[in-house]
């Protein structure tokens, strides 16, 4: 890390006393200000501004950050109304990039930056920032939502191994369960949680074609491949066995500290990675040791695939310093400065597995590099927000009611299509 | 807000004079309320990016979507049992607190809730009404009071592995048995840590002629064989086991530390070995409140902790200002305390306590954080209310201000006649 510093400082100096011009990355921008908007506050803010110092110290270009967090997209909507929209956002639904995109308020990247992105980004991240043949934006920063993360001790208890595979996972459950403990703690107050539960299964089960088409409502959610999809949870949700007691009113954070708190109640959770850094905050466990997690597993022999969240960076002016950013944030070099503080993955493939702290996030990591089209973007981010994002509503309500009652696949599948086709018909 | 026309009348003061002092008063007004009001107005009859006129489809949508209609249902019941119930209740306390020595002390404390924020409130409620016994206090206390009167099993959540079918009574064998037979019953679904420290390593009893004999234990244990006595398991003690005949209880007995257990004269013929559910049940965990049944209630009684303060201290303000003589008089005219309560006391409250009603209802018709709080996502539908909707319509994810708007304006059509109603009292209180 150090030595990647000395590095950069190295190369600015060089260039500045050289006076380079056209040397891309090292340009003097003494004197100009840009603005971006991003979700992060607390460490994450201040990761984040170390990223944006290095630019800073490259280029001489101030950047000012507006940590905005959930209200986001009310924050870019106000300021793009108002006409003084920041010069780069953040923004982790792409439905509302397209939307920002096609209302004309996005400029598109550049040559250089979509260069960037082609290079070191599997196709799959490109079209994500795509709309209408143009590109607007990528991911800087990525969530992997295909794992489940489990209690070391519960699992030696057993003498299980991390099941490779849908139906071991269950196999894996029942054992745990026989030692009176409940396998699987699901954060069901949450309904967002539950919309990565399905998605994970539906990617596997209906294959990242279908997944695109359910995602774009263009087959209906009474598809069979939505069926089968849902009676593979219901084996797992519909066993009371097998899951923890009072899921819906176990809200996300709890549901993890379920397995890693003090007493432990359960043996796994499946979430993102962000698991990571709720262990650490809120229990005694280790992660690495007293906690691992191993990927999402394979449902009826599917192939490896990971779906996957991300804050897309977009630019609304395209003057020299917004590019340059743009441009920065694209390269290796920004992913890698975060990357080393911690709890950031980066879709990325240029940013070398060393680069991450410690083997839990290397491997998390990797997984995202290495499922390279397979990738899927989290298909309620994708939705229009009330179906895929509002509390008490659409997907999430409709997956809450499946939780309660397994049985009923076909009302929930009968909800869900008329919920979505009242949001998308909109 | 409109100039009363005796001020213009005042001798030697013409409207002309006045209108440089009320224009501070009257541009603040016209910016910070007039103007919203009427924009609300109108954008409630634009679409979402507010482009384009859509006459009366955001009210039309409004009054179509079960979940407004859901809200409209948990306002009714808001208004029509909370303020009564504040009001209520701050009468009772506001009398009563009057006759003790330290009333000011006392209502000060219940005036408390009022100075925490209701945001606060809802999450201290939150945890005071959570599921987990060890987490929420009512909760914690409903177990507690529950395990007094029937405390817990000793095997909470065990079961045998297979051959025995869940019944109301109990688990009762598939397969019949008899005098002379040997059962091996191996549970599953407890932890070996918890097995009291009495339990002896489990084996198989012989077969002994006339007597139905058998083991249970745990059959749960690293690499051991599933339905087999591994080495390291150990029996159940103090498990209750039946002998079922006919559906009649013929025997019963209880294991002992190695788990045994036998039935020495069973006579001829089959019998059903059953364990009994009690042996089993789950540690009671109290009520779910925070579930989609009790969430209105719930909030409500929240509601009620946070607002009696205020009632208390308008009705006891009230209260003090009653004319001693009257209630003196009817005290010498031989009324009880009750009657001088329903009839002197009351009447002559009535105008606060109407007062502190109407502002009651007023406070509850826009009642929000309190909803946003303590419902837990997965009920956050059931106990939706129309200000919440409002907020969740205009500003959540994807937000559509226009059908926002539209939610506003029925919210404030809904407040109005109660304002108009405070409004004109004051009114005829002044004059």
């Amino acid at each position: 890390m150090r030595k990647q510093w000395i590095a950069l400082l190295a190369l600015t100096a060089a260039a500045c006393s050289g006076g380079a011009a056209g040397t891309g990355t090292t340009e003097d921008l003494k004197g100009q200000t840009v603005e971006v908007v991003g979700p992060w506050t607390g460490d994450e803010q201040k990761s984040f501004e170390q990223v944006l110092k290095v630019f800073t110290d490259r280029t001489g270009a101030e950047v000012r950050y507006t940590p905005a967090g959930d209200e986001l997209p009310t924050v870019v909507q106000t300021r793009i109304s108002g006409g003084t929209p920041p010069n780069v956002a953040l923004i982790a639904q792409p439905g509302l990039v397209a939307q920002f995109a096609r209302a004309g308020a996005l400029k598109p990247v550049n040559a250089d930056v979509e260069k960037a992105v082609t290079d070191h980004n599997a196709a799959v991240w490109k079209q994500l920032g795509s709309v209408d043949g143009k590109l607007y934006g990528f991911a800087f920063k990525t969530a992997n939502k295909s794992a489940f993360w489990y209690s070391e001790k519960a699992f030696q208890q057993v003498g299980a191994t991390p099941p490779a595979t849908w139906d071991d996972l269950i196999k894996t459950s029942r054992a745990i369960s026989e030692t009176g403990l409940a396998p699987v703690s699901v954060g069901g107050a949450d309904g967002w949680t539950l919309t990565d539960w399905f998605e994970n299964v539906y990617l596997r089960t209906a294959g990242p074609d279908n997944y695109d088409k359910l995602a774009k409502h263009e087959i209906p959610w009474t598809d069979p491949t939505v069926r089968k999809a849902l009676e593979e949870l219901a084996k797992l949700w519909g066993d009371p066995t097998l899951i923890a007691g009072g899921a819906l009113q176990t809200e996300f954070p709890k549901s993890v500290t379920n397995v890693f708190g003090e007493p432990s109640t359960a043996a796994m959770v499946f979430e993102a990675d962000f698991v990571a850094s709720i262990i650490t905050t809120n229990t005694k466990a280790k992660v690495g040791e007293d906690a691992r997690f191993f990927p999402f597993p394979s449902v009826a022999g599917s192939k490896d695939a990971v779906v996957a969240g991300g804050d897309m960076a977009v630019q609304f002016k395209d003057d020299k310093a917004t590019t340059e950013l743009m441009k920065f944030l694209a390269s290796p070099e920004s992913g890698k400065v975060w990357a080393g503080l911690g709890g950031f993955l980066s879709p990325n493939k240029d940013i070398p597995e060393t680069a991450y702290p410690d083997a839990v996030t290397q491997e998390l990591a990797k997984r995202i590099v290495d499922a390279g089209d397979n990738v899927r973007f989290d298909m309620s981010d994708l939705a229009p927000a009330a179906f895929g994002g509002t509390k008490g509503a659409g997907e999430w309500k409709d997956l809450q009611d499946f939780l309660a009652d397994p049985k009923n696949v076909d009302g929930i599948m009968a909800r869900l299509e008329a919920n979505a086709a009242k949001a998308f018909g909109k | 807000m409109r100039l009363r026309p005796n001020v213009d009348a005042a001798p030697g003061r013409s409207p002309r004079q006045a209108i440089p002092f009320l224009l501070p008063a009257l541009v603040l007004l016209a910016a910070l309320v007039l103007y919203p009001l009427v924009f609300s107005l109108i954008r409630s009859f634009f679409d979402a990016s507010g482009d384009e006129f859509v006459g009366l489809r955001n009210y039309v949508d409004t009054f179509t979507d079960p979940r407004t209609l859901t809200a409209f249902r948990n306002n009714v019941i808001w208004v029509v049992v909370a303020p009564a119930a504040v009001t209520g209740i701050g009468l009772i306390l506001a009398v009563l607190t009057e006759r003790i020595r330290w009333a000011t002390a006392f209502r000060l404390v219940l005036f408390m809730p009022m100075a925490i924020s209701l945001f606060a409130s809802g999450i201290i409620f939150r945890l005071v009404y959570d599921e987990a016994p060890n987490q929420g206090v009512v909760n914690a206390v409903v177990v507690g009071v529950h395990d007094m009167f029937s405390p817990a099993s000793q095997y909470p959540g065990a079961r045998p592995r297979d051959g025995y079918a869940a019944t109301e009574a109990g688990f009762a064998s598939i397969r019949p048995a008899q005098a002379g037979d040997t059962i091996s019953l191996p549970l599953i679904g407890y932890s070996p840590q918890d097995v009291p420290p009495q339990a002896l390593p489990a084996s198989p009893p012989a077969a002994g002629t006339g007597e139905l004999r058998g083991v249970l234990w745990l059959d749960v244990s690293l690499g051991g064989r599933a339905g087999a006595v591994d080495p390291t398991e150990r029996g159940l003690p103090g498990i209750a086991v039946e002998a079922v005949r006919d559906g009649q209880v013929v025997a019963r007995t209880t294991t002992g530390d190695d788990g045994r257990f036998t039935f020495p004269d069973l006579g001829a013929g089959g019998v059903t070995v059953r364990l009994p559910a009690e042996n089993f049940t789950l540690p009671f965990r109290g009520l779910t409140w925070l579930g989609a049944s009790l969430i209105t209630p719930v909030i409500i009684s929240s509601w009620i902790w946070i607002m009696t303060g205020f009632a208390i201290t308008f009705i006891a303000a009230g209260l003090s200002a009653i004319p001693r003589d009257a209630l003196e008089a009817a005290r010498v005219d031989g009324a009880t305390e009750w009657q001088v309560f329903k009839r002197v006391t009351i009447p002559l409250l009535s105008p606060v306590l109407l007062v502190v009603f109407v502002t009651l209802v007023i406070n509850v018709l826009k009642i929000f954080e309190l909803v946003f709080v303590i419902a837990p996502g997965s009920v956050q539908s059931e106990a939706n209310v129309l200000a919440l909707q409002m907020w969740q319509v205009s500003f959540g994810t994807g937000g559509d201000q226009g059908a926002g708007s539209a939610l506003a304006v029925i919210l404030f059509l809904l407040v109005a006649p109660a304002m108009l109603f405070n409004i004109r009292r004051f009114r005829r209180e002044r004059s």
